[in-house]
């Protein structure tokens, strides 16, 4: 393992994220709040939904928002360097077995999902306004962060070597767009206990473990068991990251 | 002190389509009749190199040269770690390629066929972290990638992005990059490709001047010109196998006669191959198809007249002559039976 090599890649994509600082956090920034608006301010404020809904939302809309930018963090580049241009062949030449490239990959991924998530808190508190009820642990909510952040960015890995550039609107329809509605990002999981089907069904969603998770280290709102989260977010990272991994090389290597 | 580079039995075959285009071009495909029920689901092969042995000598320019979907490319690939050689094995320097490939990384450089520049970056920048992956020093990769911008006239353009690049400035960023970390092997994969013929001129120049300094040099081409200027050694590749191999002088001594006469006729009677055998200079006479002749001979333009005496008097009508004097082509155009470009 070369650590100068390692470094200096890690050092090209923070280079890279700070040239398009603005519009990523537009891009990761506008989505939440506008959720948080219009479901934790304008709801709430005219009667629709109950005030204690804000702090069901808020872990929910966390959660979202730190998939959505590891994920996007690190498929969009993978799928667009390993095109056509084959950007990536100068990092692959680099002296540093390729695998390390992958891991390299996920801890820029992870940086920025763990950014996108914390940002989100301020920002989603100030446009919902006064009635956020938290009930913080810290220790438990770190590990959760750090478990989401990972996910969401071998997940990127996964989907960024199996998608090809003309797939990438499938994608988001197909997998992203019914991961956030089933992920219980908007309402508890316990909640879905009218649609006992659904209720299980829901459960192979890696987000509504991150949903969860962070439901029940940041609010007092009903969530399923942190360990049990801590767990299954565990059994879903060592997955992607096999399989991410795996799908890397075939890439990678002709 | 230079690198060698050696090449064992090497052998690839792809059995899905290569992920890049530019490893694509015309493969040889051979259909595969299934033997069990296990192997039904190969449809295809791809045999792009077929049992390759080469060694490349330490601080020589060694071309690589060959018509599209020749195998040169993969050769290349396999040799930079790129692509897993099927069976067969590849060193450089002392270390196994696809075992040691970190040790073999650290000693080369690569310009690719299709330049692969990091889009999000600026010219200056592609070169600086290029180095840092290496491991270069701050200072040293301050100096380096000035030196470099000066030496390829990219000082102008060095704080634009590179994906606003013209084709041929981003060919000279790519070789530039390939030199950054100062690697003992540089290869270079059709690097003329594209260039305007002064850009060109200066890539030979920029090619001679660091292999001066005792750097091996691997470069494909399918430009004759090329091959024969700037290499001290060629091996000539056809549908993944080594036809010839030598220095461009010995490859071109090793053409019967020399000269290439391509004859067109309206039509071939029979005796006239014959015939143009006996004149005199002809060494051999083949036929290419119904209407044209190749004749390799000791002599060009005096020929003419025999050949258009023996034709006429066994009723066939000269269309048109191509003499070609001795070079590579006719050496490819020998061995193959087509044309570099066909």
């Amino acid at each position: 393992m070369n650590w100068k090599t390692f470094y200096a890649l890690l050092s090209r994509d923070g280079h890279v994220a700070r040239r398009n600082l603005l519009p990523m956090l537009l891009q990761n920034l506008l989505q939440p709040l506008l959720l948080t608006f219009v479901f934790g301010r304008i709801l709430t404020t005219s009667g629709m939904m109950p005030a204690a809904y804000k702090s069901v939302l808020l872990p929910g809309v966390m959660a979202i928002s730190m998939v959505l930018s590891g994920v996007q963090a690190v498929a969009m580049p993978l799928i667009t360097e390993f095109q056509f241009t084959r950007e990536i062949e100068d990092r692959l030449l680099a002296p540093m077995e390729i695998g390390w490239l992958a891991v390299e990959k996920i801890v820029a991924g992870m940086i920025q999902a763990l950014v996108a998530g914390l940002v989100v808190i301020p920002a989603a508190w100030l446009t919902m306004g006064s009635g956020v009820q938290l009930s913080f642990h810290p220790l438990e909510f770190a590990v959760i962060c750090f478990l989401v952040a990972m996910f969401s960015s071998a997940g990127g890995l996964a989907l960024g070597c199996s998608v090809g550039q003309t797939q990438i609107g499938l994608m988001f329809s197909l997998v992203l767009a019914p991961m956030m509605m089933f992920g219980c990002a908007y309402y508890p999981w316990s909640y879905l206990h009218s649609f006992p089907v659904l209720q299980y069904a829901v459960l192979i969603n890696p987000l509504v473990y991150a949903s969860e998770g962070l439901r029940g280290t940041l609010t007092q709102a009903p969530h399923i068991d942190t360990f049990v989260v801590m767990g299954a977010l565990v059994a879903i990272n060592v997955l992607l990251l096999v399989v991410g991994l795996k799908k890397f090389h075939q890439k990678a290597v002709s | 002190m230079g690198i060698g580079i050696r090449i064992e039995n090497l052998r690839k075959v792809y059995d899905t389509p290569p992920p890049s285009a530019a490893r694509g071009g015309g493969f040889s495909f051979v259909s595969q009749r299934s033997a069990g029920p296990k192997e039904r689901k190969k449809k295809f092969e791809v045999v792009a190199i077929d049992g390759v042995s080469l060694e490349m000598r330490a601080g020589e320019v060694f071309g690589l040269l060959g018509p599209n979907g020749a195998g040169k490319s993969t050769t290349i690939g396999v040799l930079t770690t790129r692509t897993k050689p099927t069976s067969g094995r590849a060193f450089i320097g002392d270390y196994d390629v696809w075992r040691e490939q970190v040790k073999a990384k650290r000693l080369i450089g690569v310009v690719p066929q299709r330049p692969n520049l990091d889009f999000a970056l600026t010219a200056r920048e592609v070169l600086l972290f290029h180095g840092a992956y290496f491991g270069q020093s701050a200072r040293e990769r301050e100096r380096r990638s000035a030196e470099l911008l000066e030496q390829f006239h990219l000082k102008d353009r060095a704080d634009d992005m590179v994906r606003n690049f013209s084709g041929g400035m981003m060919q000279r960023i790519s070789i530039a990059r390939a030199m950054m970390h100062d690697p003992e092997v540089l290869f270079l994969d059709e690097p003329s490709a594209g260039l305007d013929p002064q850009t060109r001129l200066m890539l030979w120049e920029i090619v001679r001047s660091y292999n001066q300094q005792g750097k091996t040099i691997v470069l494909t081409t399918h430009y004759m010109d090329e091959a024969d200027t700037l290499c001290d050694r060629l091996a000539i590749i056809d549908h993944g196998r080594i036809i010839s191999h030598g220095t461009p002088k010995e490859l071109k001594a090793s053409i019967p006669g020399g000269y290439l006469l391509r004859l067109r006729f309206n039509h071939v009677p029979e005796a006239l191959a014959a015939e143009l055998k006996k004149l005199p200079g002809v060494t051999e006479v083949r036929g290419a198809d119904q209407t044209g002749l190749d004749v390799y001979a000791d002599r060009g333009g005096p020929l003419i007249a025999p050949i258009v005496n023996t034709a006429q008097a066994l009723d066939a009508e000269l269309h048109d002559v191509h003499i070609a004097e001795p070079s590579l082509e006719t050496l490819f155009l020998h061995h193959t039976g087509r044309s570099l470009r066909d």
